[in-house]
């Protein structure tokens, strides 16, 4: 393992735990598109470039994407709910 | 359970996963030296056998690319499960929206985002595309291209108002490419049973190694995934960004 490859393992650790800790769902879904790029810089330093290339489109696009929409037709409806309540 | 239980539970299930990870990573081989043939056998086929530069997509178009059709058509059904259960509700919804005579708005975009969304449209669609199409040559291919192309109609989703985009947006295009997609790469795997030996034979010429048509059907079925998963992935987001919409009450 070179150096490379150590400093991107750590970098991943960090984004992993960063991603666990952070509990508000909206920042953890940011913050969990930034581990899974940092997931792909490793594939990368370890030899993978199409594992990477997957990797990318999969975590900083596709998941946050899904989520995201998810998590604000939760919200749009929260809001009516509430409106329905007051009204 | 109290606070201290679940502590220690937690940190007693996390104590053994770690402790079997270490295990598992240990008894790995040596970085560059695989166990069996098989890691060096298939870069040598695709090159010599396949004029294939890009050992992976060769792999998952060619020696494995039965497996890439099962991928390819889960990948398909699950689009099309999406988009039937999701759109039965959205005819109820936009129903009892005409009759309460409401129009449906998106939310506000930033002027920001919107000018960002569309400066990257075109260079992420020709990115998209470059990955797709080079699939045989270099890192990359029809998934990867498919989810970028994707991505590239998000942004215009982005750039402009998610109303002004459901007018013009192609959906019925989507839909046919969706199955295009599927139909192709079905269509090459029976190709194979027609004029080769097999289901998935690489019947076509392998051309040059290094031009952008070599690898026999690896290119096509490249091509072919990349309509198709763009097609889905656009249609689940679609779909998705509908939901949000026929919430929205502003």
């Amino acid at each position: 393992m070179n150096a490379l490859q150590a400093v991107c393992l750590l970098v991943v650790a960090a984004a992993g735990t960063g991603t666990v800790l952070t509990r508000d769902p909206l920042r953890q879904t940011l913050a969990a598109a930034v581990f899974g790029l940092a997931l792909a810089v490793l594939f990368l330093a370890f030899g993978a470039p199409d594992v990477a290339l997957s990797q990318i489109v999969v975590a900083g696009v596709a998941v946050p994407v899904m989520v995201l929409l998810a998590l604000a037709k939760i919200r749009i409806d929260a809001d009516e709910r509430e409106e329905g309540e007051e009204g | 359970m109290s606070r201290r239980a679940r502590l220690g539970l937690g940190l007693g299930s996390l104590a053994a996963l770690g402790a079997l990870l270490a295990w598992a990573v240990l008894g790995l081989p040596d970085f560059g030296h695989p166990r069996g043939p098989y890691a060096d056998l298939a870069p040598r086929i695709m090159l010599e056998e396949r004029h294939v530069t890009n050992t992976v997509t060769g792999v998952t178009f060619d020696l494995r690319g039965f497996d890439t059709l099962g991928e390819e058509l889960i990948l398909f059904v699950a689009a099309l499960g999406a988009a039937v259960l999701l759109r039965a509700q959205r005819t109820e919804r936009r129903a009892e929206r005409a009759a309460e005579g409401e129009e449906r708005r998106g939310p506000a975009t930033a002027d920001a985002l919107r000018a960002l969304g569309a400066v990257l449209v075109g260079p992420v669609l020709l990115l998209g595309i470059y990955v797709v199409v080079h699939g045989a040559l270099t890192p990359g291919g029809g998934f990867q291209g498919g989810v970028i192309l994707a991505g590239a109609l998000l942004l215009v989703y982005a750039a402009g108002q998610a109303v002004a985009v459901e007018r013009v947006r192609p959906v019925s295009l989507v839909e046919i490419a969706d199955s295009v997609g599927a139909a192709a790469y079905t269509l090459v795997a029976v190709a194979g049973l027609v004029f080769g030996v097999a289901a998935m034979d690489n019947v076509l010429g392998f051309g040059t190694q290094g031009s952008l048509l070599s690898g026999g059907i690896v290119p096509v079925l490249s091509i072919a995934v990349g309509v198709e998963v763009t097609a889905a992935i656009t249609l689940i987001l679609t779909e998705l960004v509908d939901q949000m919409l026929i919430g929205g009450r502003r």
